[in-house]
């Protein structure tokens, strides 16, 4: 795995990804208006907000799935009008989903192989025969398959086909699928959807540990405002597809307009 | 009691990334290269090899190609048989107009100019998917069963209409035309399949086999990943189209000996080879041989075999019965497991490693 | 694949205006290859052959054009009336039942047969309507409930199984030889009507503008079934979504017959007026495969979507094979229709009547 870069934690570094001005509609829907926010290396980034946001679709803006009508995309320095998938990943970010989008038919470590596939070079030749390079090159991505695998205790599931497992490990997989790309910028949507307790205690651990170890910068969205506050460093809010607040945890917190967006005004 | 791997520790991650990890697995593999090499020629007969054996292997051939496509890489194709011509014609000019090239470099060959249009054919995929797809396919198997018949200078402007095969020889011996015997003509194509089916296996176990699936799973998933998806879907209708030409070559320089488009390269062809990947399994090389070999045998089985059990039956009542038959079965396949064949393997295998004892 | 997939719009365009340029010259380049080996284009005047010339032989003779008009005009409507029966069951169960053709060879085959058995015409009708209502139940009985929950892709498959075993079961009991229609028997128009307009003679033949009417006729009912019934209501909350309509007390089993009904009656509608023009034989099924790009251009879920793309490339072939077809040989018939529908995908995707659907993740 990638050596941990320089900033950790709490501590806030240069900006990693800039969205300035995006706005993105469908047909006549305005799915998001005029947002800017940043995200800085080494942070855990929360953007939060009500059902229908816009939060998911501001997640795929960002790894190039939709395209925004306007606005700029600056990721490591380098300003984009909008991003394209293939540039999204090769340039390291990686994305867990709000349903869960494995590869159902294949197992736990393909799944996770595959999140290899862009560092792999094996010429197609060598491919053919399953030795030489091609093979040389599949052994020292399974070791660091296996290094994740270790990390994300799922060890036992290794040659199970992801269809069969129940939902929490699933989560699991995915988030082992994307830091197998070893990314710089890791944007998880929802990873705590429909778990208990328990499983939602073992995921803001693996949160944590991705973030403390590798250095990774993360970018969550998260219903659950208790694991919002706790983990991470600062959050945005959105509602109706506009930015309402941006700030800390405890300034969103106290924020009248984020109150009023989950509480509801009096008229 | 005798099929299980207790014991049997994986020490590299290259042991236990090996394509049959276990022993008994490999004995097998070894008996059966052994039973098709040496013990069927030997013992078989004539029929057996012209009449079931060449058949299956040249409908496997076909079938894996397919399943590259449709069952790794989830893309539906009802073109396999126009590319299986393609394979067929690109051979026989190859042939003709270098006859001194050995007709197996043509057969290989071959398969790449299927490829080639494979890839032409598959460029639509980026745009439309699933069931639109397939009927994009069928633009491909019109289209090219009518160049095979308009175009004469693909058949050398035969009186017949129809690809003759010449003699060509490997190493002194005839190997195609009417002077090649059955088991040299066998005996050839079993190699190239063997070969051609170590290959697809190494593909499909590799980088390229997990893009297919990937793709074939969640396409989109699979794009934010950064696996590209026009270059893997194009690979997959490239390897595909590659399998389907060899296919189509051998059909006509070892099996058929020539023949007219029409009948070899239409789209009951094409439904044929679905048929066969669907009941073998999905997504499963050993799969495929299960299938060629199921709907490749019925029909001599429905000829010879009812005769022989005293029913009587006319060649055309034999050929309805086929497709009444193979209609029915599709479906009770499909309902009893719609995983095919392979999936029934699988079973009998994790069966067979508690066997005799129940637990 | 899900059923989401079959409907969903592709992904936004992806290959630049170039890249399509490219995929169009290609195959251009491959159409005027084929065109010099076939040895029928001279070299030298390929433009003028391919991009004038035709135009200048309908301008001359407007009275071919028009019958050509016509003659694809008529093709349209039964290429739509294989497509509306078609859209009729993937918008109610999702299934791309690709033997919606051979059931119009089937029913006019079973109607053929029963009146060579000696029946009145009527009754035979009356008991081929019977024949299709038993398939109907047959189907939903031993196909599609077993088969309920499955992927796409094997109900598909099953429909193929259906497929062959009504050519099996048809040819086993009504013989496999090429049959007449019993057009006369059934009261349809004969004859020819001819036209002297713009300098030429247009015949239009009676049986063809029967089947427009009927066609029409058919397709304002299914429309009036639809709209104004509670059945039709019921049909169309089974198209949205199937565990909605369960959840409401819409018996799905019961809808799965109604439409395999309804489309097996479509289905004998058009093999009666189809076999009333050639005859009735299994060859008919593969030009039942031409209801396919009818499909992908109409877009799978659209009824009207069916009826335009029938009428599109029933024209666009015949057009094309009557000033086209003769510069490459001849035949082009075979596949122009599926070319037509694939150009017209490059540009629309998800078909003419599509919605586009937003992809989400």
């Amino acid at each position: 795995m990638r050596a941990p870069a320089g900033n950790q934690g709490l501590v806030a570094g240069d900006v990693l990804l800039a969205v300035d001005g995006v706005s993105l509609s469908f047909g006549g829907v305005k799915a998001i208006t005029d947002v800017s926010f940043d995200i800085r290396k080494g942070e855990i980034r929360a953007i939060i907000g009500p059902n229908g946001a816009g939060k998911t679709s501001m997640l795929n803006v960002i790894n190039g799935f939709y395209h925004p009508q306007q606005g700029r995309i600056t990721f490591k320095g380098e300003t984009r009008q909008r991003m394209r998938p293939y540039v999204a990943a090769s340039q390291g970010i990686a994305r867990t989903f709000q349903n869960v989008a494995l590869f159902k038919g294949m197992t736990t470590l393909d799944n996770i192989m595959a999140g290899r596939t862009l560092k792999m070079r094996g010429a197609f030749f060598w491919q053919l025969f399953r030795h030489g390079p091609a093979m040389t090159e599949e052994i020292a991505h399974r070791k660091v398959v296996e290094e994740i695998i270790d990390f994300l205790e799922i060890q036992a599931i290794r040659k199970i086909p992801v269809g069969k497992l129940p939902y929490g490990l699933q989560k699991r997989v995915e988030l082992g699928r994307a830091l197998a790309m070893e990314p710089e910028l890791l944007l998880l949507d929802e990873p705590m959807a429909g778990m208990n307790l328990e499983e939602k205690e073992d995921m803001s651990r693996f949160i944590i540990d991705v973030n403390n170890q590798y250095g990774t910068t993360i970018a969550l969205i998260e219903h659950d405002m208790g694991v919002v506050m706790d983990l991470s460093d600062r959050v945005v809010v959105l509602e109706y597809g506009r930015k309402i607040a941006d700030g800390t945890p405890t300034e969103v917190k106290t924020d009248q307009k984020v109150i009023d967006a989950y509480l509801g005004v009096p008229h | 009691m005798f099929y299980r791997e207790a014991g049997q520790y994986k020490t590299t991650y290259a042991a236990d990334m090996a394509i049959f990890p276990i022993l008994q697995d490999r004995i097998g593999l070894g008996f059966i290269l052994f039973t098709a090499f040496v013990l069927i020629p030997l013992f078989g007969g004539d029929f057996m090899l012209s009449s079931v054996m060449i058949p299956m292997l040249v409908f496997s051939l076909a079938a894996i190609g397919l399943n590259i496509l449709t069952g790794y890489t989830g893309l539906i194709s009802l073109g396999t048989g126009a590319f299986m011509g393609v394979g067929a014609y690109a051979c026989y000019k190859l042939t003709t107009i270098f006859p001194g090239v050995n007709i197996i470099v043509w057969i290989v060959a071959s398969g790449l100019v299927s490829a080639a249009i494979g890839v032409l054919f598959g460029l639509p995929s980026l745009r439309i998917k699933g069931f639109y797809l397939a009927v994009a396919t069928l633009a491909a198997q019109f289209f090219l069963q009518w160049c095979f018949v308009r175009i004469p200078w693909l058949y050398n402007y035969n009186a017949s209409g129809a690809i003759e095969v010449p003699q060509r020889t490997l190493f002194g011996t005839p190997i195609t035309g009417a002077n090649a015997t059955v088991e040299t003509r066998y005996w050839v194509l079993l190699t190239l399949v063997v070969v051609l089916t170590w290959f697809a296996s190494n593909l499909v176990h590799g980088r390229i086999g997990r893009s297919w699936m990937a793709v074939r799973d969640m396409d989109i998933a699979a794009e934010l990943m950064g696996i590209k998806l026009l270059q893997t879907k194009l690979l997959a209708f490239a390897v595909s189209s590659f399998y389907a030409g060899v296919a189509g070559a051998c059909m006509m320089f070892l099996w058929y000996g020539g023949g007219e488009a029409n009948d070899a390269f239409n789209i009951n062809q094409s439904f044929t080879i679905l048929f066969m990947v669907i009941i073998g399994g999905l997504g499963s090389l050993i799969g495929s041989f299960f299938g060629a070999a199921f709907i490749s045998m019925l029909p001599t089985v429905l000829k010879f075999g009812l005769p022989a059990m005293g029913i009587p039956l006319s060649g055309a009542t034999a050929e309805h019965l086929t497709f009444l038959t193979v209609g029915t079965l599709i479906i009770v396949f499909l309902i009893a497991e719609p995983h095919g064949l392979a999936r029934l393997w699988q079973i009998g295998k994790q069966k067979l490693r508690l066997w005799p004892f129940p637990y | 694949m899900s059923a989401t997939d079959a409907t969903a719009a592709p992904p936004p365009l992806r290959l630049s205006a170039a890249g399509w340029t490219l995929v169009g010259l290609l195959v251009a380049t491959l159409l005027l290859v084929a065109a010099s080996l076939s040895g029928v284009v001279a070299k030298g005047d390929v433009l003028d052959k391919v991009m004038v010339d035709p135009f200048r032989q309908m301008v001359e003779a407007p009275d071919l054009l028009v019958q050509t008009v016509w003659e694809g005009l008529v093709s349209g409507v039964l290429y739509a009336l294989i497509a509306l029966g078609f859209v009729l069951i993937f918008k109610a169960s999702g299934v791309f039942n690709f033997a919606q053709g051979i059931m119009v060879v089937f029913a006019a085959l079973t109607l053929v047969g029963f009146y060579e058995m000696g029946v009145p015409a009527y009754l035979a009708l009356i008991l081929a309507v019977g024949v299709m209502f038993l398939l109907a139940v047959a189907v939903e009985r031993l196909v599609l409930r077993p088969l309920v929950n499955q992927p796409d892709i094997i109900l598909f498959m099953a429909t193929f199984g259906i497929t062959y075993f009504l050519i099996g079961f048809g040819e086993l009991i009504f013989g496999g030889n090429p049959k007449q229609m019993i057009a006369e028997q059934l009261y349809l128009p004969k004859g020819a009507i001819e036209f002297k307009i713009l300098g030429g003679f247009v015949s239009l033949q009676r049986i063809d503008i029967a089947a427009a009417m009927i066609a029409a006729l058919m397709i304002a009912a299914l429309a009036f079934f639809f709209q104004k019934t509670r059945i039709g209501r019921a049909l169309r909350a089974v198209a949205d979504s199937h565990k909605a309509a369960l959840s409401v007390g819409i018996s799905l089993n019961q809808i799965w017959v109604i439409v395999w009904f309804t489309a097996g009656i479509v289905a004998l509608v058009t093999g009666i007026m189809w076999g009333a023009r050639s005859d009735v034989s299994f060859a008919l099924s593969t030009i039942a495969l031409k209801a396919l790009p009818v499909l992908i251009l109409g877009g799978f879920t659209s009824v009207p979507g069916a009826i335009i793309g029938g009428l599109i490339i029933g024209i666009g072939e015949k057009l094309g094979e009557f000033y086209w077809g003769p510069l490459v040989g001849g035949g082009i018939e075979s596949w122009l229709a599926y070319f037509i529908a694939l150009l017209f995908l490059l540009f629309r995707p998800q078909g003419l009547f599509g919605e586009k659907i937003i992809e989400r993740i």
